[in-house]
């Protein structure tokens, strides 16, 4: 019984610090940059195909392809932003039809980066074995990749959070997801800020998804699925509200674990129906205003 | 007959108060003003009679029913129409279909189609908008605009009108007209609260005036009572006087 | 816009629209069994596209749930199957989609926008694994077989589909409603003041879109012989209408529709050439779409035409 409720905590807790750190991500390029990604799954697909495809072809230990997909994802969304979205944001007679241009423009990504990952990798599953040895804890058995994935989504989610809280460039975000135009007058270069928030959150995404490869079985068509729980995570934790991702991801991650508990399959259709539930009651979520 | 009463009406912006306790009395057929500094709560008040807004606390009687709680279309049809202090016409429809917009939906009875389009037209040119009623309303100028957003309005049938700093960028040609047009809504019998800055309008079309400051009714009277009376002009000129010495 | 005032023009473009009708009406009797498939396949791309627009057009909302609605309608079909007489089973279709769209449309749209998108985008696969959870540990098959049915009548259902969407769409959007629904696109709040109920009418238009959706995935679910979930809901079809209507414009009538008619002969050429590259294909003609487009192809012809007038008659 302690055993079970432990290997759902702490599969809750994995899956929940996956979902946290690429709901960041989106919160991001969202909050920040104003761009609704709906291609944010795609980047993920990309960081775990790319970190699976280090293990199997090069034999690169995976937790050092996190090194190099984060920056490799990084430049995708960086030059992404000041190249398309720049472009749109002039273009675009009102920051609503931004929004709205940008969330189409990100849907035509979405065929784009799938297309290309089919092209690349084919359409089939794929999966790699990575420190399936088991660890002992209180008499139960865990892999040894998910508490080490465990481990870095934590450590990630809590080394942004610092840097979002201390560092300049962290106040020059916050500034910049509240009132861009004002923070742009305060001397915060807006462009730079919102290219790098973009930047930044295609590579949250990428790290996710290496973890992801990590534990699970990828495949070029699992983006969808993964863009829809990172909206679900940042209405849960309040639009806009960074501290908020890293707290809904945790939540929903948990509640995806005790589904899965109960009845295997219906975890994406309960994060729906706590989407609903969010609409019904409280939209702006856990930590919204 | 009094149209509009309003008591101990509270709005708090997260822990900001920005209408608290007021309350107030519109006779039917008067135009009231509703001064105060920047910021002291007079468009917040405006948004909870029209229902942009809800109240914390407080109570909204139109003609003696209660308003808080209902939707803006409702209490359009019941006959409150508003105008806005940041212009809010349909841009890319044209003149003639802003004000007939509002005369196909906020009447009390609904209008045929061809009453509608005959309502639309008239109203045009009461605002003295007629040549301009094929343009898309981005293209009017500014002073136009505002004057579309008064046909519009007008268009639903209201017996109350809010208007919502009518004069503002205006010139001074443009105000003198402006207050005509708010004379000549007061003889059709529509009641008008209007928030103002431009001293001139407010002294001179209204007949009773209402002064807020951080949310609080400060004071109410005549024109005179108003320009007298140490509080306004403490609240007003207050640093402006102590500056000197 | 105008309240239906008869012209000169108006009678030209009716003789047109009757013209086109007749042809397309005898296309079985003269044209290839291919041709009629293709055809069926454009009226059913263009049924979703006008669909779509009626709503997302002049309000701005963008729905990104047209796949679940259109996947209601295949799946209604199937389940029914030879239950009911073929009418019944496409106006079946048609309601399911049109109570799911009111469902959604409740939850949503009181909400910003924003809301509606998010919530749209993932109804989709919602729908697809709820169904697939379904079938394998309730029903326990997947997918189903449904009763084909002669291509001819699938184009004549669908043909019959289209020509009352596209009444309907006249309809509402000569009426005050037409009126109203672009004056939520401009300014929802001034659009309240004024008198207009304005999540009442989102919620109406929204499901009758869906309506026609459903309708027009019930009649093609008998083109395919079997149905399951990931056939049946393809997020793919929640982007063509999209891509159409910004291609072809929103805001003429047969905007959408040249969009979707020059999209299937698109897909299908794609298809046939470069079976593996067309996603990535349609990926970057959207992209460029928004990017250099924001009219449609209508919206580049009319500046391309002002430009020549103004060459023609020189600046003022």
């Amino acid at each position: 019984m302690m055993v079970t409720i432990l290997n759902i905590v702490i599969s809750g807790l994995l899956l929940g610090g996956i979902y946290a750190v690429t709901a960041v991500g989106l919160s991001l390029q969202y909050g920040v940059a104003r761009v609704l990604n709906i291609a944010h799954g795609e980047f993920i697909m990309l960081g775990a195909f790319i970190t699976w495809s280090a293990f199997t072809l090069l034999g690169i230990n995976p937790l050092i392809s996190l090194v190099i997909c984060g920056p490799v994802l990084f430049a995708v969304g960086y030059i992404l932003y000041r190249t398309l979205f720049t472009r749109l944001r002039i273009s675009s007679p009102t920051p609503g039809a931004f929004e709205g241009n940008s969330m189409l423009a990100c849907f035509g990504l979405l065929f784009i980066i799938q297309n290309v990952a089919i092209l690349i990798w084919g359409a089939n599953i794929q999966g790699y074995t990575y420190l399936t040895f088991s660890v002992d804890f209180w008499g139960a058995k865990f892999a040894g990749n998910r508490l080490l994935t465990l481990g870095f989504a934590l450590v990630i989610c809590l080394v942004f959070y610092l840097f979002l809280a201390g560092s300049r460039l962290g106040k020059a975000i916050r500034a910049a997801a509240q009132d861009p135009d004002t923070a742009g007058l305060m001397g915060v270069k807006i462009n730079q800020v919102l290219a790098l928030c973009f930047g930044l959150g295609a590579m949250m995404a990428g790290l996710g998804g290496g973890m992801i490869s990590m534990c699970y079985e990828i495949q070029p068509t699992m983006g969808l699925e993964y863009t829809m729980i990172a909206l679900i995570v940042i209405v849960l934790g309040g639009l806009g509200s960074i501290p908020g991702s890293l707290i809904g991801g945790l939540v929903l991650g948990l509640i995806g674990s005790i589904v899965t508990y109960i009845e295997p399959g219906l975890a994406l259709v309960a994060y729906y129906v706590i989407f609903m539930l969010l609409l019904l009651a409280k939209p702006t979520g856990i930590l919204g205003k | 007959m009094v149209i509009l009463e309003g008591r101990g009406v509270t709005r708090y912006f997260g822990g900001l108060a920005a209408v608290i306790d007021v309350d107030f009395l519109v006779e039917e057929g008067e135009v009231l003003g509703l001064i105060g500094p920047n910021g002291a709560g007079k468009t917040t008040l405006f948004n909870l009679i029209s229902a942009a807004l809800e109240p914390r606390s407080g109570s909204i009687k139109f003609r003696g029913k209660e308003i808080t709680g209902l939707k803006p279309y409702q209490i359009c049809r019941m006959g409150l129409a508003r105008t806005f202090q940041t212009l809010k016409v349909f841009a890319n429809m044209s003149a003639f279909d802003n004000v007939l917009l509002g005369a196909s939906f906020g009447r009390r009875d609904s209008m045929a189609a061809a009453e509608a389009a005959k309502e639309a037209k008239a109203l045009l040119e009461f605002v003295g908008l007629a040549e301009a009623a094929t343009l898309p309303a981005k293209d009017l100028t500014f002073a136009n605009q505002k004057k579309l957003e008064v046909a519009r309005a007008l268009s639903t049938q209201p017996e109350l009108l809010l208007l919502d700093e009518l004069m503002e960028g205006l010139n001074p040609t443009e105000v003198s007209r402006a207050m005509a047009l708010v004379k000549r809504i007061q003889e059709r019998g529509i009641t008008v609260i209007m928030i103002e800055h431009v001293m001139r309008a407010i002294m001179n079309v209204c007949e009773r005036i209402m002064v807020l400051h951080h949310g609080a009714k400060i004071a109410e009277g005549t024109p005179r009572e108003i320009s007298a009376s140490k509080k306004v002009i403490e609240v007003y000129f207050g640093e402006r006087a102590d500056a000197g010495n | 816009m105008g309240f239906g005032r008869i012209t000169s023009k108006n009678a030209f473009v009716a003789g047109l629209v009757l013209l086109i009708l007749i042809l397309l009406a005898s296309a079985p009797l003269y044209a290839s069994a291919y041709t009629v498939i293709v055809l069926t396949s454009v009226l059913m791309y263009v049924t979703i596209a006008v669909s779509w627009t009626l709503f997302s057009g002049p309000t701005g909302y963008i729905s990104l749930a047209s796949a679940a609605f259109f996947g209601a309608g295949i799946y209604t079909s199937a389940i029914i199957g030879r239950a009911l007489p073929l009418p019944l089973v496409i106006v079946l279709g048609g309601l399911v989609s049109f109570c799911l769209a009111l469902l959604v449309g409740a939850l949503t749209l009181r909400l910003k926008g924003i809301y509606f998108v998010m919530f749209t985008f993932g109804l989709v696969e919602l729908l697809l694994h709820f169904i697939l959870w379904y079938e394998v540990n309730i029903t326990g098959t997947t997918g189903r077989v449904v009763p084909s049915v002669a291509n001819t009548t699938v184009f004549y259902i669908l043909l019959m589909i289209f020509v009352i969407l596209m009444v309907t769409v006249s309809f509402i959007r000569c009426s005050r409603y037409g009126l109203a629904l672009q004056s939520i696109g401009e300014n929802e709040e001034a659009a309240s003041h004024s008198g207009v109920h304005v999540t009442a009418l989102k919620i109406i238009i929204y499901a009758v879109s869906a309506l026609f959706m459903g309708a027009a995935g019930s009649a093609m679910a008998a083109r395919w012989t079997y149905i399951d979930p990931t056939i049946a809901f393809n997020p793919l079809i929640s982007f063509m209408p999209v891509l159409m209507a910004i291609f072809g414009g929103i805001r003429p009538l047969y905007g959408p529709v040249i969009g979707a008619a020059i999209f299937t002969y698109l897909e299908q050429f794609l298809i046939t050439r470069f079976p593996y590259y067309y996603m990535l294909i349609f990926g970057i003609i959207m992209v460029v779409a928004i990017l250099y487009m924001p009219n449609g192809i209508i919206g580049l012809a009319q500046r391309i035409r002002e430009k020549s007038l103004r060459k023609k008659y020189g600046d003022t």
